[in-house]
């Protein structure tokens, strides 16, 4: 079908207003949340409702156009970078709550319902919803169930994955599946944990149940300041060691305390090398005495300043700084590159180490945000993207510590997926007979691959191309692989 | 963000500027949550992210149409989204960068600019649309219901203020269409503060802040308004003999446009200084009764507690995002013994916004909605808020009152019972 006549066809189903296909209104969604990576799709649909979905998804199948799915906008792999000869499909207007069950603890929620929303929503029952991405107040549901989100209480509660119970997704055909049930347990291969990370490569999701947690009777939160960052990892591993499993545990280094204090006066100390925030929550009893060891411990691993929140407000206002720390970077630098590793915390400060060295080596600066509890590392890079050259050597600069991090055993992302972004570094964590498996999963659900092409696992071509120019210590890295 | 702004903006100080503020977006998106336009349409070009795109994409030489017009115009300026941006982005400036460039190049149909024209022309105009308005009262009960719920009632007025005379003195902005809708509001801060020892001196020549032409389409027309009133205060301000403290300004909406004087006019060379004298002296009734809260709490002991009735207090955007006064107001109402409500998503605009609710009456009218509907949500027996615009467009869509927050103060400090809540 023409271009003229795609339009036609989707202004047939949705108001005007919902069509875009002009350069002018396209552009405002050519990136998401990681906007080096630029696309205009070639048109944009922004449907109401789940029947709208399904009649654009028909559309796009009988016409093999592809559909990129897209919540927010703020995914940092270009999950949501647009094809240009695909539709994007933004679920933004899916934003209902469809139903709170206090008795079951449940919700079920439009895609696009905002991650925070559900716990706004929840509050009134004493309820929350435990995910907390850092960017919880604007990311949609849809969004997280795509990549499965962590936050900064997942260590403790789990990621997406652990907190939903049902899904219901459409094909690329506009048929629905209903994944999973109210049930713990459904029988069956576990489709949902399927989902659940799919990077909107295998179907549409339109509806989700998740759980709700009563709120814990209290939650308190110690800062922790250390003057050198290897005490602070250290101090990472002494918790972890000695059994306690905070609903938190999270580290900044100094020149994010910096920029995020500017923004948040939250009151973090100035002048230490790296800050821990660790919170512990549960009944009154066990959160006291939990506090309690945690500053012992913050204390025999050297830290210098300890300061437990005295209001909720200021726990609140600490967590905020926190979840605030990758956008403050724009008060710093005008553009940042954030990376997504993980990495064994036993590493940390020696991986920390190394990256310094690179930021030397590269000449561009890094900030450093920890989820430190589950080992998953958020370096930011510093760069001009006004500047020839600077974004190839903040990806460059990039790629090395995702080496950096498979080479101390971890992995490559930790909870932002790998979109566009990780493709490269895919063909070094997987092999051939993963990366085969993978495709097989994708042809499974979209045999013509029109659902996010392109995205989140590499060709096997591109493995081969990426292996040629990455020869590591003068050997191969792939000899698997076939060459082109 | 990456930017490669056109030829024709790289050297201008718009252009300049413009280019320092994109740059400080990340493209993180934290902004679409508090953005009332994009939560009623979930759609990215009428949220902060994408109007900063449709106005860098203009600003980078890019074809723009009506269309960007539109999604700009939009646009309420409640600034929500400057208060979420952890970057740091001036939001607003850019807007104002922005709808001044699209202004020169898309021409708008004929009703739109004659009704823009029109309330340029009479609103800030105090004689003329104190005119107009009592035209308005007086058919007020030919019209039908629903209209005539969008003419304001005219308020009682209670006893005139006292000619005070304190050594301690500051200067009142008047404004333009609040003495007409209101004059009790000033009249209020002016007995509140005679009693905190402070009189309040009024510049005759003194018109309106211009935020409302500069908000409309024409900002000239908006600077030539503020150099004007800044002409009409300087003698006072420059009189060492009787020195003035502050401008006090009870409208949030023109105590922000205020304050925003020396950053407007500081390439204007024979203004420029004095804009920013005058910017630093601007301060909000509530910033100024705040400081004397040693004072006035000596006071309320004297005064008989105010009835137990719930007051719901909608903070404007102009003073909480605008004047970053948030939690103020609040705690000034708390001290003088009343009870606020619990208020839902008090960040959101309530589509007032200046002349907003004439301009873009559907959005408007939905926010008001929403917002009357979270304000009395724990059953408040009055609204109380700061500005005038609010009050009067909340007023429209409630039959509970609206008042602004001085009028109930001074009931409270000067012992006004009757006529409590109208
Ligand atoms: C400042 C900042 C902080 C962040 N912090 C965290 C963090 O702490 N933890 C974390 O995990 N992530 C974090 N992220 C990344 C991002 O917010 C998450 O990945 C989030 O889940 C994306 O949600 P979204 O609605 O913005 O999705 P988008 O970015 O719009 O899309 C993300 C992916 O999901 C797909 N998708 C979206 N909706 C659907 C749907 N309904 N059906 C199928 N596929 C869909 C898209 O195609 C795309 O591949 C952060 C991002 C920012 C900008
Ligand atoms: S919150 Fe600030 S940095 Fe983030 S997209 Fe909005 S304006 Fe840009
Ligand atoms: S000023 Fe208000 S309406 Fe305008 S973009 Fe910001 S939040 Fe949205």
């Amino acid at each position: 079908m023409r271009h003229a006549n795609l339009v036609e066809a989707f202004q047939n189903i949705l108001p005007s207003e919902s069509v875009l296909f002009e350069p002018e209104d396209l552009r405002p969604y050519e990136c998401d949340g990681l906007s080096a990576y630029r696309q205009l799709p070639m048109i944009a649909v922004l449907p109401g409702n789940e029947a709208e979905v399904i009649e654009i998804l028909k559309i796009c199948e009988a016409e093999k156009i592809p559909v990129v799915a897209r919540g927010a906008g703020t995914g940092l792999s270009g999950g949501a970078l647009p094809h240009a000869d695909g539709v994007l499909l933004s679920l933004a207007k899916l934003n209902e709550i469809l139903e709170i069950d206090p008795v079951a603890c449940t919700a079920r929620v439009q895609p696009g319902v905002r991650n925070l929303a559900i716990s706004e929503a929840a509050e009134t029952y004493g309820l929350y919803y435990a995910p907390d991405p850092s960017s919880q107040i604007a990311c949609t549901i849809g969004g997280n169930v795509a990549e499965n989100s962590g936050g900064v209480h997942c260590l403790k509660y789990g990621l997406t994955v652990h907190n939903i119970l049902k899904l219901r997704v459409l094909t690329i055909e506009g048929d629905v599946l209903e994944i999973g049930s109210e049930a713990l347990d459904s029988s069956g291969f576990d489709l949902l944990a399927l989902m659940t990370g799919s990077e909107g490569m295998l179907g549409i999701i339109s509806e989700i149940t998740v759980k709700l947690l009563p709120k814990p009777e209290t939650a308190r939160l110690v800062m922790a300041a250390f003057d050198d960052i290897e005490k602070a990892g250290a101090a990472v591993a002494n918790i972890i060691r000695a059994g306690i499993v905070p609903a938190g545990l999270e580290m900044m280094d100094k020149m994010t305390i910096a920029a995020v204090e500017e923004f948040i006066h939250a009151g973090y100390d100035p002048d230490a090398e790296a800050i821990l925030l660790c919170e512990s929550d549960g009944s009154n009893e066990v959160v006291a005495n939990e506090i309690e060891k945690i500053r012992d411990i913050m204390h025999e691993s050297g830290a210098v300043r300890i300061d437990t929140a005295h209001s909720d407000a200021e726990r609140q206002r600490f967590w905020a700084g926190r979840k605030a720390a990758f956008p403050a970077a724009g008060r710093v630098s005008p553009d940042y590159y954030c990376m997504d590793g993980t990495i064994p915390r036993k590493h940390l400060a020696e991986v920390l180490r190394r990256i310094e060295d690179l930021s030397l080596e590269f000449g561009l600066r890094c900030m450093n945000v920890f989820h430190a509890g589950d080992g998953n590392l958020h370096p930011l890079i510093l760069y001009d993207a006004n500047r020839s050259g600077e974004l190839e050597k903040a990806e460059a600069f990039g790629a090395r510590i995702l080496e950096i991090c498979i080479e101390a055993g971890g992995s490559l992302t930790g909870e932002h997926g790998v979109g566009i972004e990780k493709l490269n570094q895919m063909c070094l964590q997987f092999g051939d007979a993963e990366r085969d498996l993978f495709h097989a999963v994708k042809a499974a659900f979209d045999p013509d691959s029109q659902l996010n092409p392109g995205k989140a696992i590499p060709s096997l071509r591109r493995c081969a191309e990426f292996g040629a120019m990455h020869v590591h210590r003068g050997e191969e890295k792939f000899p698997d692989l076939p060459r082109f | 963000m990456q930017t490669r702004l056109d030829e024709q903006f790289q050297n201008t100080p718009q252009g300049r500027e413009a280019e320092t503020i994109l740059r400080s977006c990340v493209h993180c998106g934290f902004c679409l949550a508090t953005c009332p336009t994009y939560q009623l349409s979930g759609n990215e070009l009428d949220s902060p992210r994408g109007r900063i795109y449709l106005i860098k994409q203009l600003l980078e030489g890019q074809e723009v149409t009506r269309k960007t017009q539109l999604h700009l115009d939009r646009c309420l300026t409640c600034r929500a989204c400057e208060s979420t941006c952890p970057s740091g982005v001036e939001y607003a400036r850019l807007l104002d960068i922005g709808r001044n460039e699209v202004e020169q190049t898309i021409k708008r149909s004929p009703i739109d600019r004659m009704l823009r024209f029109a309330l340029r022309k009479v609103l800030p105009n105090r004689s003329l649309f104190a005119f107009v308005l009592k035209s308005a009262r007086l058919s007020r009960p030919l019209l039908p219901e629903r209209l005539q719920r969008m003419v304001p009632a005219q308020p009682k007025i209670r006893q005139n203020p006292p000619q005070a005379n304190h050594p301690r003195r500051m200067l009142v902005l008047q404004g333009c269409v609040q003495p007409a809708l209101n004059p009790d509001i000033n009249h209020a801060a002016e007995r509140v503060l005679d009693k905190l020892g402070i009189a309040l001196v009024d510049a005759q020549q003194a018109g309106c802040c211009g935020a409302l032409a500069y908000h409309l389409d024409a900002q000239p027309e908006g600077l030539d308004a503020m150099r004007r009133l800044i002409d009409a205060w300087w003698p006072y301000i420059a009189n060492p003999d009787k020195l003035i403290e502050a401008i006090v300004v009870t409208a949030s909406g023109c105590g922000v446009m205020v304050k925003d004087y020396g950053r407007l006019l500081k390439h204007d060379s024979a203004y420029a200084e004095k804009a920013a004298r005058v910017s630093e002296l601007a301060k909000d009734i509530g910033e100024i009764v705040a400081a004397e809260r040693p004072e006035l709490t000596r006071l309320l002991e004297n005064c008989p507690a105010p009835e137990a009735e719930a007051i719901a207090f909608h903070a404007p955007c102009t003073l909480q995002h605008g004047q970053r006064l948030d939690g103020v107001i609040e705690s000034i109402l708390q001290t003088a013994g009343f009870r606020l409500t619990r208020v839902g998503d008090t960040h959101l605009c309530c589509g007032s916004a200046g002349a907003y609710s004439i301009v873009q009456p559907h959005i408007a009218r939905q926010l008001r909605d929403n917002k009357i509907a979270a304000l009395t949500r724990d059953d408040p027996a009055i609204v109380v808020t700061a500005n005038i615009g609010c009050q009067m467009h909340l007023q429209s869509g409630t039959q509970l009152p609206v008042r602004h927050w001085i009028e109930i103060l001074d009931q409270v400090l000067c012992g006004q019972t009757e006529d409590r809540f109208p």
